[in-house]
């Protein structure tokens, strides 16, 4: 099986104005930002969830905490990822409870990881609402699970990856759609 | 990083790399020791068999929550109740276990190298929580975790260890994990709890010395390690306890050679006014109930890695790949 770059659907300057957008999007909806909180998933949600939460101090100033969940060990398939999945740390330095808590993650696909991270968050105490803000919805829904802010959607088959690269993780800045075709 | 093998026998065969890697894993499961809800569905459906086949009262029970924490169930074989006191073989008991199809088994034993045998018998992960005078390895991990954590590195510490090191596994796990991280160390006790040959069990590149003046042992240790002066596996006459006191207590005038900021550990079960003083005990530099809280996080970790990615099947489209790890089967099993 080999994997080919089929397209690029997002810049290093479309992710930027994406991520502007949510930011407005976000504050904007929310009603005030006294309660309001972002929870990166682990790994790419997290710059993501930063970057947000930049640009929502530019907005007007707002500054709102930002959590890092893992959600490995909430995972329903335990035995399918990979040998002894790497445990990376989580870190919620706020109380959850009646908190207004986006999370935020690069890709939407079949909503199992959003599943684990709620059960991740209730363990945590009882967060008055929780949203969802993804860079990309890729469709295949597995779970009654949707986003309220979503950077783009885009129709995929099931063979295809949509792979989010962010500098801080990958060196390098865009998104691109690759496809699994038999050798 | 993957470890080799899944079993965890003893600390001694493992690199600096693969013992940091354990206590990085460990990290989660503290975080979720100070969640209101501490209960994970993490190993739901998992048994984890524990087969103490010595008395044991904190390590099982550290290791029973650490699974009920994970979402596992577990078996329990207790010393007193087992048919071991009927005459059956260890490798019949455990097969016995086997055979009810736990996913782990977890177990204690008074002598050296009986887990060892067991999982060269047994195709699940088998986790030492104790052998004779070996090893013990989560109580040495969950040392260092504690260790790591109060002075922020275990690179190159001055450790003293206090008291029976001759029938000590756990100074023997102390040694084998902390020597690979360059610390140095510094036993002591009566002459006859440590023999000279304690000095060459980790290689030459770890400097252990001898003391036998309490003083001269804390001055400048970074970490002291009180050992329980422990009965039950002392085969000779010993010392009595009005010697050691006056010999060997570690006391609040007498942690106060040590490094101003030492951390004091202690195994437990303390002996309260014999191997410490109670001012020691509950003073500031005291980590014993963080190493308690710690030991649970520690075992959380050992069962997640021994059980978890099991299966052989690919990796899920949204999992990061990792290499396969050797399974038992084709390592040492045939060896």
């Amino acid at each position: 099986m080999r994997v080919v770059e089929k397209a690029q659907l997002m810049s290093a300057s479309e992710i930027d104005r994406t991520l502007q957008r949510v930011a407005h999007e976000i504050v904007e909806r929310s009603g005030g930002t006294k309660h309001l909180a972002l929870i990166g998933i682990v790994r790419r949600g997290v710059p993501l969830a930063q970057r947000i939460a930049q640009a929502m101090r530019g907005i007007d100033g707002v500054d709102v905490p930002v959590g890092i969940l893992d959600i490995t060990l909430y995972r329903d398939d335990l035995s399918k990822v990979a040998p002894q999945a790497v445990l990376r740390s989580s870190d919620i330095p706020f109380g959850v409870d009646n908190m207004d808590l986006v999370l935020i993650d690069d890709v939407l696909y079949t909503g199992r990881t959003i599943r684990a991270a709620m059960n991740g968050l209730f363990d945590l105490g009882r967060p008055k609402r929780v949203s969802l803000c993804v860079l990309i919805d890729r469709g295949h829904r597995e779970m009654p699970i949707e986003a309220q802010y979503i950077g783009r959607t885009v129709q995929t088959s099931d063979t295809e990856i949509i792979e989010v690269r962010l500098n801080e993780i990958d060196k390098e800045e865009r998104v691109v759609l690759v496809d699994r075709v038999e050798p | 990083m993957t470890l080799r093998t899944r079993d965890l026998l003893a600390l001694e065969p493992l690199t600096a790399e693969e013992l940091s890697f354990l206590l990085d894993q460990s990290k989660p499961f503290q975080e979720i020791q100070r969640h209101p809800l501490k209960k994970l569905a993490t190993l739901r459906g998992k048994t984890v068999a524990l087969a103490f086949f010595e008395n044991s009262t904190r390590t099982r029970i550290s290791f029973a929550t650490a699974a009920s924490r994970l979402g596992a169930d577990t078996m329990n074989l207790q010393a007193e109740a087992s048919s071991l006191k009927k005459g059956e073989s260890l490798l019949d008991t455990v097969q016995t276990l086997n055979a009810m199809k736990p996913d782990c088994l977890v177990m204690r034993h008074a002598s050296s190298g009986a887990p060892d045998f067991v999982a060269h018998h047994l195709d699940i992960p088998v986790i030492n929580a104790g052998d004779g005078t070996h090893e013990h390895p989560s109580q040495g991990l969950l040392d260092a975790l504690t260790i790591r954590d109060r002075k922020g590195t275990i690179n190159n510490l001055n450790v003293t260890i206090l008291g029976d090191i001759q029938h000590s596994r756990v100074a023997r796990s102390n040694i084998h994990l902390l020597g690979k991280f360059g610390c140095n160390f510094t036993l002591c006790g009566p002459a006859m709890w440590v023999p000279e040959e304690l000095e060459k069990i980790a290689g030459p590149n770890t400097k252990i010395r001898r003391v036998f003046k309490v003083e001269e042992a804390l001055e400048g240790a970074d970490v002291i390690n009180v050992l329980r002066v422990q009965t039950e596996r002392q085969h000779e006459p010993s010392i009595s306890a009005e010697d050691y006191i006056l010999g060997y207590q570690l006391s609040a005038e007498r942690l106060r050679l040590a490094s101003p900021d030492a951390v004091v550990l202690h195994p437990g079960p303390m002996n309260r006014g014999i191997e410490i003083t109670p001012e020691v005990a509950d003073g500031t530099q005291s980590v014993v109930l963080e190493q308690v809280t710690n030991g649970i996080a520690v075992r959380m970790a050992l069962l997640y890695l021994a059980i978890s990615g099991d299966a052989e099947d690919a990796a899920h489209p949204a999992a990061e790949s990792a290499p396969p790890r050797n399974r038992r089967s084709t390592d040492r099993k045939d060896a």
